[in-house]
């Protein structure tokens, strides 16, 4: 369940009241929760004493600090030059048709993500993708329903 | 023109008595320190080539007692992967630079700026600045490191906007000047360094400008390291030394059939097999923050282009017009060409919209957008348009 109530109080005692804690604050609300709720950037604002746009101009402006829903594991699949070439589009339709959705959506239940981004470093073992903070590379189609499976377990 | 040739140098990630190192560097005066980076001609190591020395000598003369030391772990250059390295295996030198850095420029506070995909590294970043702070101490000098994260944009590895982005702000570059050396973060005087700049300032306190001067050219001092990737049989991280040709860098990692390298990433340069000899890697030819990609003969070029262009329009933060329409029009316009829906003439017009936005784009990031358009459309014109 979503609740940022004592979260927010929390985070902003820890980090401060300054608007140069904002982003370390809505990094923390989405590390917990994934992704912004209006809730959740408006409490946000009432700590820090700015206003509500402020804080969504903000959060609106950084791909990791999203304002729409997001499954508990997101998953970000590279999209740049290199993974493009050594495929990405694979690794792409396994997800799909793993996770049954589509690129930008998230399962109904809420366990699953997935997104396309763009280069996260690891052109070398491309292709590559992110599940939250951590790095998966040199993936193939095989290789990442394994991944998957274990998730989906967790 | 000089050429070095190809040589593998294995200075950065090098393990040294980091308390050695400190210990002699904390012993120099500010001069003397800022006096080796002029010697040394070392220049930034993030792409822009700045010369470090100039930086700190610019910052060491502001009158402002409160000042910062930013070192710019943003590495979101497509194709560059080099600093997450260097800060997963050498962080302790990492640190250490940007002590050295604090002591030139006299500043106490160091803050690195990590960019969010890179966060699975904090926790034994954290481990390892811990027991960097109590080696300073045991030396007896004053200076904290904080680590501040980013949340995928790559328009915060531009200066201003990283500054922007640590004071809680939309990564959105700033007008210059004033410059960072003047008012960066958080208004304050700052130097602004990339992490294996950081690392090879270590290695010039370790050394000594005149051996640092040994390697590389008249206008590329020293070794880099390579992030190589694409067609290659050998893709990874290579310290070599600066002053190569594309040619020689291309009979060590391609694969046989290369038929172009982008040197510097999408904001980079596209080079092709013809001007392989002729090209120096480095400041007198291609400058690189590190980024090398090799393609084969069976890449289609116009799908290169079309993919950078892609990772432009989303990454341009907006703000200025040039930038935020003119990556737009040069993705519309390639697109319209390849369909036949516009002339193959067409191509003319978006040359000169991507010279008007090197004049007129507000950051680097505009600015550069043409650099790659103009060497992928000029060399390979034909695959862009059947």
């Amino acid at each position: 369940m979503y609740q940022v109530g004592n979260l927010v109080k929390e985070l902003s005692e820890k980090h401060g009241h300054a608007r140069e804690s904002l982003m370390p604050i809505l990094q923390a609300i989405v590390l917990k929760h994934n992704y912004l709720t209006d809730e959740a950037m408006v409490e946000v604002a009432r700590e820090l004493d700015i206003s509500a746009a402020e804080v969504y101009g903000t959060a609106s402006f950084y791909t990791f600090l999203d304002t729409q829903v997001k499954g508990k594991y997101v998953i970000r699949v590279c999209k740049t030059i290199t993974c493009s070439m050594k495929g990405k589009g694979d690794i792409i339709h396994t997800l799909e048709d793993m996770l049954k959705i589509k690129v930008g959506e998230t399962t109904p239940d809420k366990q699953f993500s997935l997104i396309e981004t763009n280069c996260i470093g690891w052109c070398h073992k491309a292709p590559a993708i992110l599940i939250n903070d951590l790095p998966y590379t040199e993936l193939t189609p095989e290789k990442v329903t394994e991944i998957i499976k274990d998730y989906m377990q967790k | 023109m000089e050429n070095k040739g190809l040589n593998k140098v294995g200075l950065i990630f090098e393990k040294i008595d980091n308390h050695e190192v400190l210990a002699k560097g904390f012993k120099m005066t500010r001069e003397e320190i800022i006096q080796e980076m002029l010697d040394s001609g070392l220049k930034g190591r993030g792409g822009a080539g700045f010369p470090t020395g100039m930086k700190w000598k610019f910052t060491a003369a502001e009158k402002n007692p409160d000042k910062y030391i930013v070192c710019n772990a943003d590495e979101g250059e497509p194709g560059t992967f080099k600093d997450r390295e260097i800060l997963d295996r050498v962080s302790n030198k990492v640190h250490g630079g940007m002590a050295i850095a604090g002591k030139a420029i006299g500043a106490k506070k160091g803050i690195v700026y990590l960019r969010g995909e890179y966060r699975y590294l904090l926790p034994k970043l954290m481990i390892e600045l811990d027991a960097f702070h109590k080696m300073i101490k045991e030396i007896g000098y004053d200076f904290k490191i904080e680590y501040r994260m980013g949340s995928g944009a790559y328009i915060c590895g531009e200066e201003s906007a990283l500054f922007e982005s640590i004071e809680g702000k939309r990564g959105e570059p700033r007008n210059k000047p004033p410059y960072p050396t003047v008012s960066g973060v958080f208004g304050k005087p700052t130097s602004i360094n990339n992490v294996e700049t950081l690392v090879t300032a270590m290695m010039i306190i370790q050394h000594g400008a005149k051996n640092f001067i040994q390697y590389g050219t008249k206008d590329s001092r020293g070794s880099k390291v390579f992030s190589v990737s694409g067609d290659t049989p050998s893709p990874g991280i290579f310290e070599l030394e600066l002053g190569m040709t594309v040619q020689q860098f291309v009979n060590e990692f391609g694969d046989g059939d290369t038929k172009a390298v982008q040197v510097g990433g999408a904001s980079g340069f596209c080079v092709p097999r013809k001007k392989f000899a002729e090209t120096i890697i480095g400041f007198e030819g291609v400058p690189t923050g590190g980024s090398m990609k090799l393609f084969n003969s069976s890449r289609s070029m116009y799908n290169v282009l079309h993919n950078y262009l892609e990772f432009f329009t989303e990454e341009s933060c907006g703000q200025c017009t040039p930038c935020r329409v003119g990556c737009q029009q040069l993705l519309k316009g390639v697109e319209k060409v390849k369909k036949g829906e516009a002339k193959s003439t067409y191509l003319n017009e978006l040359m000169k919209l991507a010279d008007t936005m090197k004049i007129a784009a507000k950051c680097g990031l505009g600015q550069s957008v043409g650099n790659a358009f103009k060497s992928i459309v000029g060399n390979f014109k034909e695959e862009i348009i059947y």
